[in-house]
């Protein structure tokens, strides 16, 4: 275990954190917001994935594949609310469970059939191939840079708009007591929208950042709405600030006790066991830490203050 | 039978409980009135165990019970009615009280056996019922009486639970002027046998009961006496009685 | 009127015992009655698909005593099985093959996980709750996915059915089938007890107001807990039922969308009925054949049905008979 190779797992796991970051940011505040379990999240993530390659392949150029795919998540996603989410969110968590779990099956194979179960690929745009040098000529790809800058910088200017601006107090009043707020007089209805609409567009951006490093295939939204799901129960619902530590937490655990497993646990036991259990060890590591947190702390690191629900 | 301690409680910045020292004899019926907002049902949720305070201790019948959680208070003997009625909606108003009284009667992790069926826990229940006047109701569904008899239900389930220390929060609010006459007569064949802390609005039947009352301003507990004294304190008259006796 | 206002809606009846025994017993009825109606169709087939929905109905009713009867909606149910049918192949991978050593211990390690999770679990509530237990889920399908010596990903190849005491009795498909059976009307004739015992009404009391409850004398998460080992006990006996069933185990047995379709077979049927969750398994896994048979894609029309029967089928099948019966009585 080299220092190097140390620092390519870090920068890997700050990448996996960051875009779960982006994931997380939209599923913490609709749950905080609007109480509604949004099993379906991770289904976005896998559409804008989709749309970028489908845009690629119509003008050639990833910016503004980019952008249109951007806006047909957005316009996609809300359609979804229109068409299903909106009737749920009076209706007790059970519906909603059921409900968004039937989402995921039918855009999970709707996509196989408009697709095809094949997996696509997208190119990683000219400006940022290629890889840069980190210390001692090992190389890493700048696309992954990218994708920590831009969401890193995503995170920075969403607190801003939480903590700055006035739509970011309505949020942070809503994720805390959703009736007062409307009991207020503010158009509750609208900002479930507005929050809802932005959540969609965090997710599908991280579909479209993602898109060129991963095979884009149906279902690849699941597995990283269920760690969503660990980063935002740790964070505290309806927490950005949680979701940020959380998922950069859960990104670096992730990452570092997969490739480190083995190792670490060689130190301990010989050869032999160390590479059955590691990958075992390295797998229950952040449902571990999960149960650790939240035996601790059931309402997660940082619960919105003062949540009634 | 119950003393509170230099209890404090804050929400933020807003103080609900004031430094409350309060000493409520045994068999005494003691009432605790206050405006709205002074923070009479936090001072209760404090002392069934609902809500944890900042500072200061609860002792009940001599032990200290700040830690214990509601349910060990609750078998020690002490018994609250809610405010905003709290019952089962889905069971009978007989299972409601049943229930109550199974906590008490010792094993429930049976797995078998109808417990809807049992004497054993029916009987005490038929009788709290009757107690607070509604066994006619047994067999209908708690979701489905009326409001004055949502309240009656939530007095026999305290009762069912033979307390030696009874809190009753706004018990008469919502109902109508015979069944408060009831409630008031009730509450006076029970004086004596246990304990009792009565937070209500309704000034008469609170002169009508109490041995002592105690005024709630803001979170701190302004005056402690009897009814005479109370009625006649200045301050008391100034801040809150005044309004009333117009 | 929510689906939990739907359930905790549904009145403590007197007990009508004729009339309550009529559906389950037409159930159990037409189960034992389906060997002979696949022998006399040469469909030996059906035995199979027979099995698999007697298997999955034990887990269902587990289910529905946690969502139903408890209001603990566990999104990690899958796991249960999963364990009980790896605990059949691991053992069987070491040359153990007999259901007396495999039956126990198949529920016991379920048990076990139910336990040391539930301690976790049942310190949250509601949207925490089930994200938690979707979590535990998936920590067991990933540590049998990296399980290496026993199939990893690809999953286990079981030698033979369990023997009981030696004796290879469960080897023909019939002999399995009624075996199942009597496991299935066992596991109803419990849940049934359960839900009307003592236990069982402060678990239900729990449901509906656990504030209450706990102001009575009750601590509310002692009983949750022990329903929640149970009901990982019964599932544990549904994944080695199913292991013995297939002759195989897999990770894919406790993936989440397992868990999900779990809950989808409660609601089916009718969420806190004990019938229904029975009923939702055969018709989740009649639909399931049925449709994918007909069209490849078939779970995008699953997948909207879910969604249309959630937004207007409240109650589940069994909740719109009862309305088309109504319905056809005033007619």
């Amino acid at each position: 275990m080299t220092s190097t190779l140390f620092l390519v797992q870090v920068l890997n796991g700050l990448q996996l954190g960051v875009l779960l970051f982006l994931i997380a940011a939209g599923l913490t505040l609709v749950f905080g917001v609007m109480d509604f379990i949004n099993l379906a999240h991770g289904v976005q993530y896998m559409l804008g994935a989709y749309l970028a390659v489908a845009f690629y392949g119509a003008v050639g150029n990833f910016l503004i594949a980019l952008l249109l795919a951007l806006v047909a998540a957005l316009a996609f996603g809300l359609l979804l609310d229109f068409l299903v989410f909106r009737h749920l969110y009076e209706r007790d968590h059970l519906d909603q469970v059921i409900a968004t779990f039937g989402v995921i099956l039918f855009l999970n194979h709707a996509v196989r059939v408009v697709w095809g179960a094949a997996p696509l690929t997208l190119p990683v745009p000219d400006f940022f191939s290629g890889s840069v040098a980190l210390t001692d000529g090992q190389l890493y790809p700048v696309w992954r840079l990218v994708i920590i800058a831009s969401g890193l910088a995503i995170a920075a200017a969403l607190y801003a708009l939480v903590n700055f601006t006035r739509i970011g107090m309505l949020v942070r009043a809503g994720a805390t007591n959703a009736r007062m707020v409307s009991a207020l007089g503010v158009n509750i209805k609208r900002l479930f929208m507005i929050v809802f609409g932005f959540g969609t567009m965090l997710a599908g951006f991280a579909g479209i950042m993602i898109a060129p490093i991963i095979s884009v295939e149906p279902g690849m939204g699941d597995n990283i709405l269920i760690l969503a799901l660990v980063v935002i129960v740790i964070g505290g619902i309806g927490s950005i600030r949680g979701a940020f530590v959380a998922a950069l937490l859960i990104g670096l655990v992730d990452t570092l006790g997969r490739s480190f497993s083995i190792d670490i646990l060689r130190l301990m036991m010989g050869p032999s066991p160390a590479r059955m259990a590691g990958p075992a060890i390295a797998s229950m590591l952040i449902y571990v830490l999960m149960a650790i947190v939240l035996y601790l702390r059931p309402a997660g690191l940082f619960p919105a203050k003062g949540r009634l629900r | 039978m119950l003393r509170l301690e230099r209890l404090r409680k804050s929400f933020g910045s807003l103080v609900v409980t004031d430094d409350v020292t309060l000493d409520v004899a045994p068999g005494e019926m003691h009432a605790i009135i206050g405006p709205n907002g002074a923070g009479k049902t936090t001072l209760i949720d404090q002392v069934s165990g609902l809500t944890a305070p900042d500072d200061g201790s609860i002792l009940f019948a001599g032990a200290d019970i700040t830690a214990l959680p509601p349910q060990a208070r609750a078998l020690r003997g002490l018994a609250r009615s809610f405010q905003i009625t709290s019952i089962l909606p889905a069971f009978t108003v007989l299972e409601n009280v049943a229930l109550a009284v199974q906590a008490r009667a010792g094993s429930s992790l049976r797995f078998f056996g109808r417990a809807a069926a049992e004497t054993a826990l029916n009987a005490p229940a038929m009788a709290a019922l009757e107690q607070a006047g509604i066994a006619e109701r047994a067999q209908a569904r708690a979701g489905e009486l009326s409001h004055g008899e949502k309240r009656a239900l939530e007095l026999a389930i305290a009762l069912a639970m033979k307390p030696t220390l009874l809190l009753l929060d706004e018990p008469m609010a919502g109902i109508g002027r015979e069944e408060t006459e009831r409630l008031v007569e009730l509450l006076l064949r029970l004086k004596g046998q246990l304990t009792m802390i009565l937070v209500e609005h309704d000034m008469a039947a609170v002169f009508a009961l109490a041995d002592r009352i105690s005024v709630l301003i803001r979170g701190r507990l302004l005056v402690t006496g009897t009814p005479a004294d109370v009625r006649a304190d200045p301050q008391v008259v100034t801040a809150y009685l005044g309004e009333q006796m117009e | 009127m929510t689906g939990a206002a739907l359930t905790a809606a549904r009145p403590s009846r007197p007990f009508r015992p004729a009339r309550e025994a009529a559906l389950p017993a037409s159930i159990f009825l037409l189960f034992a009655l389906l060997p002979l109606l696949a022998a006399l169709t040469a469909r030996q087939y059906l035995l199979d698909i027979g099995a698999r929905m007697m298997i999955f109905a034990i887990a269902a009713l587990a289910l529905d005593l946690l969502v139903g009867y408890g209001g603990l909606i566990s999104f990690g149910h899958a796991a249960f099985i999963g364990l009980g049918a790896y605990a059949v192949g691991i053992l069987s991978a070491h040359g153990i093959g007999d259901a007396l050593i495999a039956l126990p211990v198949a529920v016991a390690v379920a048990m076990l996980f139910a336990s040391l999770t539930g301690i976790v679990c049942l310190r949250t509530r509601g949207v925490y709750f089930i994200m938690i237990t979707l979590a535990f889920g998936q920590m067991a399908y990933f540590i049998a996915s990296s399980l290496a010596p026993y199939g990893g990903d690809n999953g286990l190849t079981v030698a033979a059915r369990n023997t009981i005491a030696g004796w290879p009795l469960l080897k023909s498909d019939r002999a399995f089938y009624y075996f199942a059976f009597v496991c299935l009307l066992a596991t109803y004739l419990f849940c049934r007890a359960l839900v009307a015992s003592r236990f069982g009404r402060v678990l239900r009391g729990a449901k509906d107001n656990a504030v209450r409850m706990a102001t009575i004398g009750f601590t509310v998460r002692r009983f949750q807990h022990v329903a929640y080992v149970l009901a990982g006990g019964l599932g544990g006996l549904s994944g080695f039922l199913l292991a013995n069933s297939t002759e195989f185990v897999s990770p894919a047995y406790m993936s989440w969308q397992q868990s999900g379709e779990l809950i989808v077979m409660v609601i089916l049927g009718g969420v806190g009925t004990l019938d229904g969750a029975i009923i939702g398994s055969v018709a989740y896994l009649l639909a399931e054949e049925w449709l994918s048979g007909l069209v490849e894609n078939w779970k995008v029309i699953f997948g909207s049905a879910l969604v249309l029967v959630v937004l207007f089928a409240r109650g589940g099948l069994i909740g719109l008979a009862g309305r088309f019966a109504r319905w056809f009585s005033h007619a």
